[in-house]
């Protein structure tokens, strides 16, 4: 058995890996749309999902089984190739991205196999990345073809014509932090901010201000989030590209959204905050206690909440989820070997999390463009700022170079 | 068999049966969907030569940008199946010859080959996108930014022609 296993390590391992990425991004996913309909149920004075479980807690578990269960009505005259085949494509390359993205610093051997914190340890794994982008409005632009529907093929024409402009910028604006590290290595690039050993000073974000703003939001509109929602905007289109689709096929145009959304702030945290390097300069050996501090009296916060909860089910849940939360915390106090492992995934997740309440926030906050102000924002905005992004990084750089 | 010459065959065959798709759809869209289908196994095939940077730069432009410009454009118009029609008289007598003719050509070049041919390198000056680009901006320059002038041309020209009709 366990020459079996060292033999065939190379397979065996990044399909395991696979498997457990798959199964917390989908977990992700689901409790994602949770945090959205609460955190904009609360921008707007509401409760929000409330009576599934404690807290609407288990309002995702409710969401999935009612669309597993639906009916999958296919509407007559569709393009059966495109319309079956978009909501996989779609599906298919949010989650092939975050192929390559790496979670934390450690290489590790298992079965004799050496592996990194991640799927993949692409030379490329940048332009890998923008590869898949690239691909990406095939899903969008078959769905709103295929369904034989005005208001599906309107939002097929918006979403190809936006990705299309905003996919330039997108490129281009990472082009700063390129030349910065010379490298197309994701992990390059966060170990390359990792230098200097004074924490948040030596990222990228400070260098290229200009450079990260025009990518959050091209990356916004590449995912086409609100306020870049154009391709659904459901008081013009209905439901856009999908409003042909029920069921799976719409879920799965739901997750996909929601994993791109993922994919997108792994790839802000790389590129212009440090990955999963610590904002604190590495002489701080105090701030290694962080993940505890704040476990734990969130743990007890959620146990103190939950023994006052309104029926006997969030009474028992809740401190349930609360004592295991401080257990978490405290273990990793008693255990510093454990600690030091979970440095690197703690600070990734949390700026990860950072970037997705910010997309949360500003769907509860802005409006939605209007489709000729998006378009000429694009051209004659965005590109000419992040082109002059590549000019002015290069001349500096050249300029210290020279000195 | 090696893994690598399986997956070579099978990305050949893909992009064979994607071209050979691509004439034979009668559909404007199943047609471009065909060329995406070749042109992605297309870039398979350079990262099975070991030459990444032309695999991801393959897929962004080909496979991305240029082939999503043609489904808008099919989109836009929104073209219904084309009709089947008998094949005009030059591609029955000029075409088929031709076809054959190069057809042969081809395979007497490769039956007459003697020995191996060099086995590509992975790897090599050329697969890294550091060497690339040093290439294109010192020695090639005046060629890169001569077609980078030829494309600009193409793009003026687009647009004054796009300008008259209205």
């Amino acid at each position: 058995m366990n020459e079996f296993l060292s033999q065939y390590a190379y397979l065996i391992v990044p399909i395991i890996k696979i498997a457990i990425l798959v199964l917390v991004v989908l977990t992700v996913d689901a409790y994602l749309t949770w945090l959205e309909r609460k955190v904009i149920a609360h921008i707007q004075a509401r409760w929000g999902p409330h009576r599934v479980g404690p807290h609407g807690l288990l309002q995702p578990l409710a969401d999935g089984l009612k669309f597993i269960f639906k009916e999958d009505p296919m509407p007559a005259n569709v393009d059966k190739v495109a319309y079956v085949l978009a909501p996989f494509i779609t599906f298919l390359l949010a989650f092939t991205s975050l192929a390559v993205i790496p979670f934390g610093p450690q290489t590790f051997t298992i079965w004799g196999y050496q592996t990194t914190v991640g799927i993949a340890d692409v030379n490329i794994s940048l332009l890998v990345l923008f590869a898949i982008t690239a691909l990406g409005v095939y899903g969008i632009a078959l769905a709103g073809w295929g369904s034989n529907s005005k208001y599906s093929l309107l939002g097929g024409l918006r979403s190809s014509a936006q990705m299309i402009s905003y996919e330039l910028s997108l490129t281009l604006s990472v082009v700063g932090v390129l030349l910065i590290a010379s490298d197309f290595s994701l992990r390059k690039i966060v170990e390359q901010q990792g230098t200097s050993g004074n924490g948040l000073l030596s990222w990228n974000i400070f260098p290229q201000i200009i450079g990260f703003t025009c990518f959050f939001i091209s990356a916004i509109a590449e995912t086409n989030r609100v306020p870049f929602d154009l391709p659904e905007a459901e008081s013009e289109l209905v439901a856009g590209f999908h409003t042909e689709y029920a069921s799976m096929k719409f879920a799965m145009f739901f997750i996909a959204e929601y994993t791109s959304m993922i994919a997108v702030s792994c790839l802000a945290t790389i590129l212009f905050f440090g990955g999963w390097l610590s904002p604190f300069p590495a002489s701080w050996t105090f701030t290694f206690y962080l993940p505890s501090v704040i476990l734990i009296p969130f743990g007890l916060w959620v146990i103190f909440d939950g023994i006052r909860y309104e029926n006997i089910f969030g009474r028992i849940l809740l401190p349930g989820i609360g004592t295991i939360l401080t257990l978490l915390g405290a273990a990793l106090l008693l255990f510093p070997q454990v600690n030091g492992i979970v440095q690197g995934p703690f600070w990734f997740f949390a700026k990860v999390f950072i970037f997705l309440f910010v997309y949360i926030w500003m769907r509860g906050t802005l409006p939605r463009f209007r489709y000729d102000q998006l378009m000429s924002f694009g051209w004659k905005f965005l590109l000419p700022v992040s082109i002059a992004n590549v000019i002015l990084t290069s001349a500096v750089i050249l300029w210290r170079t020279r000195q | 068999m090696t893994p690598s010459i399986l997956i070579f065959f099978v990305l050949a065959a893909l992009a064979v049966i994607g071209a050979v798709s691509l004439i034979l759809q009668r559909h404007p869209i199943h047609s471009a969907l065909s060329l995406i289908v070749v042109m992605v196994a297309l870039a398979g095939l350079y990262l099975l030569l070991g030459a990444e940077f032309v695999t991801a730069v393959q897929i962004i432009v080909y496979g991305g940008a240029i082939m999503v410009l043609f489904i808008f454009v099919i989109m836009l118009l929104n073209d219904g199946e084309e009709e089947r029609t008998n094949f005009s008289k030059l591609a029955t007598f000029g075409g088929i010859p031709l076809a054959v003719a190069i057809a042969g050509l081809i395979a007497a070049a490769i039956a007459h080959s003697t020995g191996d041919l060099p086995a590509a390198t992975a790897n090599g000056s050329l697969t890294s996108s550091k060497t690339l680009s040093m290439l294109i901006f010192t020695d090639f320059v005046y060629p890169f930014e001569l077609t980078s002038f030829l494309i600009l041309i193409a793009i003026l020209g687009a647009i004054v022609l796009a300008q008259r009709e209205n």
